[in-house]
This record gives C-alpha cells, structure tokens and sequence, in this order.
C-alpha cells in the first residue's frame, strides 16, 4: 500500500506545553484510519498542525497526492492545505451561519472556481457557467450526505446530528483525497451514529477518499477503522488493527488510569 | 400584564434617573445676577417619565421574548416579500421609480438637495456595507476614502481642469488604491484592533489635509469646484442640482446593480463566510488576507466616488466635512438599516439622513438620536431594520 500521509516527528509547543511531542504517522490510501487518546491528548492540535492552522513547532508533514508526487505541507496556509486536497471537519461545529445550506457547500467549491469581481458584476457565459454548475455540484454533495432537503434552510435553524452531516458536505465539496473528521459523531443520537457509520464507509468506497477520524464512539472506531493510532499527552503511544489496540497494556492504561499509581 | 415587580423596578429606575439628571435638569447658575435657580418642577418630570418609559420598555422586552417563543421560524421582511411576489414586485418598484423621477419637479430645490445628501449617503452606506456588512470588517476610518474622493475632484480640477466626468474612474480608481495600501498593513488585525487602528487612519488623513497648507490650503478647503459638466450648455443652479440629482441616482442604481450581483457571487460568499466564521473559511479554501482585502478596496472605491459626487454638489470643501462623526454616521446606517441587507441599508440612509434634516430641531442632538436608536436596534431587532435575506435556489425534484 502507498503511504497518502507522512508525518514525522510531529511536534507543538505552546509555551510550556507539549502538546504533540514526536509524532510519526503515516496514512495509507483507502484506508480509514482513527485518531484516538484520551481528552486533551492532542488529537485536535494535530489536525490543526497538519491544515495549518497551527505552524508546528518541529517536524515534517508530506502528502502524496494520488497521481502526483510527494510535496511537503509545513508552512503552507490552510486555504493552500485545501487546495491540496485535505479537508477537515471541526470537533466543535463552524458552520457559516448567516448562509443557507447550499451557499455553506458552495463556500467548499470556492477554491475549484475562479470568478473576480468583474466576473460576477459583467457576469460573462463562462462565468455564469461556472456559477450554475458551482450549483448544481454542491447540490449533488448535498443529495450524497442526504441533506437535500434543507438545501434553502439556514444552517443554523438545522438539528444537531444534520450539522455535523453538513460539514462534511461542506468538506466534500472542495474535492480532497484526504478527510480529516475531529469528532463527527459526538452528541449524534445512536441511529444517528449508525448513518454516519454508513456514510463514511460508502465514502471511502464511492468517493475514492482516504479518512483520518478523530472519535471517542469506541464502538463506531473499532468497527469502523482499518487502523487506530492511539495519542496520550502529545505522544503515539501505540498504533495497529482495532484487535490489536484493544488488547494493548499500554492503550487500556492511558484511558483507564495506571492502576499502580491509584494504589 | 404589569407585575408587581416591573412597577417597583421602575420606582428604582425613575428615581436613579432622577439622581443623575439632577445636576443638569434642576440646577442652573444664573451667571448674571449671581444666583442658583432651582427648577424641581424638571425632576418631577423626568421622574414620571422615566418610569413610564421603563415601563414601556419592560413590556416590549417581554412582547419580544413571547415572540421568540411562539414562532421559531424567523420571518422574511415585508419588503422581500413584496419583492419575490411576481404580482407586486412590478407595481412596487414602479411606483418607487416614479417617485424618484417626480420628486425634483415636484419639491422645491431646497428638498432635492437634501434628497442628493441622502442618496450620497445611501451610496456609502452600501459601499460600507460591503466591509461592515459583507465581510465582518469593522471600519470606523471609512471616512477617509470619502475625504480621498472629495479631494480627488478638487485638486484634479483646480489644477488640470479635469471634468468631472473624467475624474468619477479616476477617484475610483485612486479610492481602490488607497483601500489596497491601508488595507495592506492593517487587515492582519481583527475586530476591535481593526476598529482601533481605521479609527487612527481615518482621523490621520483629516489631520494631514488640515496641517498641509500646499496640497488642499489646509482648513481654509477649497471652493468654486465647479458642479458636472452638461455637454456644453450652461446651467442655472436650479438645473444644476436636478443635473446632480439624477447623477446621484444613477449611481446608487448602479450600486444597488453592483451589490446585488456581488452579493450572491463566489466573492460575495467568501466574504460571509469571512464573516460568520474565519477559521472555518480558511479551511475551506479560501485566502483570508486577499478576500478582506478585495472588500476593503472595493468599499473605498465607492467612498471615493461619493466623495467626488459631494465635492461637486457642495462646490466648497474643507478637511471639517470629513470628521470621525461622519465615519460614524455611516456605520449607523449600516448597523441600524440591517448589516449586510442591502434593502435596509437604503432605508438606513434614507430616514437616518433625512429624518434629521427635516426635524431641525433634532439636527443639534442628531448623534444622540442615532446613538439612542442604536440601543434600541440592538436590543429589539438586533438584525436592523430590514434583515437580510439569502438567495433561494430551485431544484426540480427528480420523483421516482
Ligand atoms: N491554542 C492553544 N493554546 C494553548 N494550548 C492549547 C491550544 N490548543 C490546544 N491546547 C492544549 O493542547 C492540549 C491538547 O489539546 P487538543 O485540543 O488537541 O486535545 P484533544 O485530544 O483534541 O482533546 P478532546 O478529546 O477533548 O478534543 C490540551 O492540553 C490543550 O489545552
Ligand atoms: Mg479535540
């Protein structure tokens, strides 16, 4: 298999804290893998560093588009990391409120499309073109994640577990090979869950797309994922198939307590 | 209805009120005779008036929460509707249109040059609307670029006799560059520092017009800027005002035209999704620095252009006509007509401006008035007057 993602010592200070401390992981393609650790472990700041929303402190972060050559991310900025081809959801959910559903998922063809200023006030046949299929493309995003219905509704006024879904609509829509998804089930509902379950496996089938997902739903990642890497205090502390992070000492220790210090 | 607890909290208030009014309401020094003269009937007044108006107040804070309540679905504007009705929109926007056609020859000149402030206003509003509005940049120098254009008209034509006309993409073009160089540097800030630091450069460029006696003859300004040209004939200045009048109309047509293209264009999303969430929208692709500054620049660009069209309208300008309260004016506009909606932003512009001008009386506490308004648009319908509304798409729906 071909490594999609390379990070290698991966590391983010924040003033005295350590929040990734020497990461390596590498991502293969097809795969979905998770991102799992207990709270404050690090997971969502290295989402943050790879998207370049942090600059990482020390470290290397390649990409191997498929078809394409291996390229660096480090200091890239986020819109650049998109252009790339990764795409991420938010643990705590930002969406753009003010807009309707279809606008939030035409926000994510923004980067594939090209109209200026004067485009949009001459409004030139290829420019009403673009914007017509800009349309039409996000509406068949939505109609994949099961959103259609909401397409005019503000993305405010939509329940909980349709937000979620609308991000990673919104994600999908800037053509990534790799989704990177912080949390995409949390306070989803079980049937909820079960759909999401669903969705990111048709995803990976369907869409041709590599998955990274942060997740705390142990039983929605163990049935899930390809391959769990497992984060406590910024370190990887153990990495393999759902069966063998299971049964390591090492993993049961971080979630549970190291029971010879309580003793 | 009222509660025991609404009444006494209103005791409270009316008399706080009273105990603040106090020195300026009841006491007056009588300089003349050397006297204090004390007017206890005021505070009388303003007691009974405070409580009632804190009665009122509490009442309508209640109507407001029981509305929320009832109806979760927030209500479209009386106006869009009016608008996205195929039966009324066409009858509407006529009668609006032969208003505006009328007017001129039905007011005296007086009135139409009130309506010209209005709509010069109504053109800046939307410009600002863009920054504010649109994109989540808050602006409070805005008036620079206004300064930029008025002075643009003034200098070109003192000195190379450039028309109007000529001048009108000049200034955008010069009102484009300096949103571009001011935006530069200080658009990596954001909200309150933004606010900060438009407010210092907004005041720089009045401050420089004043001191800089070789460029613009300092406060003294500069007069005679002759009013546009009318292809060779000769106009007497009751012409020229309705010439300018229906300039200014075009204008803002033109700008109403701009915006609403913009505003549901790739550019005009980015800038919304700027607004509501900049983490969010970096990550979906967009350049942060360059979408802010698209809508900085362009913002300016349409100061600009009113400033050339008041330079022209008023003949005489000096560095007074651009202070911060002008900078201020606008951005009520903006804020109380309905950030972002472009509807309510003309509705702004036009009962902030003229409401005013007509109530003289009121002139003098005119930023009063606005600041008072501002409370209670923020309270009571913190989206402003007209909110904004999002363009609904149709789908033909595929049934199996
Ligand atoms: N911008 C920041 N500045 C300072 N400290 C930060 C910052 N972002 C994260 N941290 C710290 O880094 C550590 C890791 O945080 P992170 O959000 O990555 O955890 P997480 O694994 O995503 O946790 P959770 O499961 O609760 O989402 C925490 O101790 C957090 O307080
Ligand atoms: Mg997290």
């Amino acid at each position: 298999m071909e490594p999609i993602l390379n990070v290698k010592n991966l590391t983010m200070n924040f003033g005295g804290l350590k929040a990734l401390d020497g990461i390596d992981i590498v991502i293969e393609k097809g795969q979905i893998a998770a991102l799992i650790g207990p709270n404050g472990a690090g997971k969502t700041t290295f989402f943050n560093c790879i998207t370049g929303i942090y600059e990482p402190s020390e470290g290397k972060v390649e990409i191997t588009p498929p078809g394409k050559s291996t390229q660096g991310l480090k200091g890239l900025k986020p819109n650049h990391v998109t252009e790339k081809g990764l795409a991420r959801t938010f643990q705590n959910i930002r969406l753009f409120e003010g807009m309707t559903v279809l606008e939030n998922v035409m926000i994510g063809r923004h980067c594939r499309l090209n109209a200026g200023i004067f485009g949009a006030l001459v409004q030139p046949p290829s420019q009403k073109n673009e914007e017509k299929k800009c349309v039409a493309d996000s509406y068949e995003v939505l109609e994949k994640i099961g959103l259609e219905k909401y397409v005019n509704e503000k993305a405010i006024n939509l329940p909980y577990g349709a937000q979620r879904r609308l991000e990673i609509a919104r994600a999908l829509a800037t053509n990534p090979f790799l989704l990177l998804l912080d949390e995409p089930a949390a306070g989803m509902n079980p049937q909820e869950t079960k759909e999401l379950d669903d969705l990111i496996i048709w995803l990976r089938d369907n869409e041709d797309l590599t998955i990274l997902l942060i997740e705390h739903d142990m039983k929605l990642v163990m049935s899930l994922s390809d391959r769990i890497h497992v984060v406590d205090y910024g370190k990887k502390i153990a990495e393999g198939t759902p069966e063998e992070v299971k049964s390591n000492p090492q993993v049961i220790k971080a979630y549970l307590g190291d029971e010879s210090e309580d003793a | 209805m009222v509660t025991k607890k609404e009444i006494k909290q209103s005791f409270w208030i009316a008399l706080w009120f009273m105990v603040l009014t106090f020195p300026i309401m009841v006491i007056r020094v009588n300089t003349i005779k050397n006297i204090i003269v004390w007017r206890w009937t005021n505070i009388l007044w303003i007691g009974i008036a405070g409580f009632f108006a804190s009665l009122v107040w509490n009442y309508l804070l209640r109507l407001k929460e029981e509305k929320k309540k009832s109806d979760t679905k927030e209500d479209i504007p009386f106006v869009h509707r009016l608008l996205q009705n195929d039966r009324f929109r066409t009858p509407f926007l006529a009668a609006i249109a032969i208003f505006f056609i009328i007017y001129p020859f039905a007011f005296p000149m007086y009135h139409t040059s009130i309506m010209i402030s209005a709509l010069v206003y109504v053109m800046l509003g939307l410009g600002l609307n863009i920054v504010v509005g649109l994109a989540g940049l808050l602006d409070l120098g805005y008036v620079a670029f206004y300064c930029v254009g008025a002075y643009t008209y003034a200098l070109l034509n003192l000195h190379f006799g450039i028309s109007f006309w000529l001048v009108l993409p000049i200034s955008a073009v010069f009102g484009a560059m300096a949103g571009t160089l001011l935006g530069y540097p200080v658009l990596r800030l954001r909200g309150d520092y933004l606010a900060i630091v438009t407010l210092g450069f907004g005041e720089i460029i009045r401050i420089v017009m004043e001191n800089w006696d070789e460029l613009g003859n300092g406060p003294r300004g500069i007069g005679n800027i002759p009013p546009p040209s009318f292809f060779n004939f000769e106009l007497n200045q009751h012409q020229n005002v309705i010439y300018i009048y229906f300039i200014v109309i075009a204008l803002v047509l033109f700008t109403i035209f701009f915006v609403n293209r913009l505003e549901n264009s790739r550019i005009g999303r980015a800038w919304i999704a700027l607004r509501d969430d900049e983490i969010a929208c970096q990550a979906m692709g967009i350049d942060k620095f360059k979408t802010k500054l698209t809508a900085f620049a362009l913002g300016a660009t349409w100061a600009s252009l009113g400033g050339v069209v008041f330079a022209a309208k008023t003949s005489f300008i000096n560095p007074m006509s651009f202070t911060i309260f002008e900078s201020i004016a606008i951005l009520c506009v903006v804020v109380i007509g309905g950030m972002g909606s472009a509807i309510g932003v003309i509705a702004g512009a036009l009962v902030l401006i003229l409401v005013p001008e007509y109530l003289r009386a009121m002139a003098e506490y005119r930023m009063l008035v606005f600041g008072a308004l501002q409370v209670i648009v923020m309270v009571f319908k913190p989206e402003g007057l007209i909110q904004s509304v999002r363009k609904i798409y149709k789908f033909e729906k595929v049934e199996e």
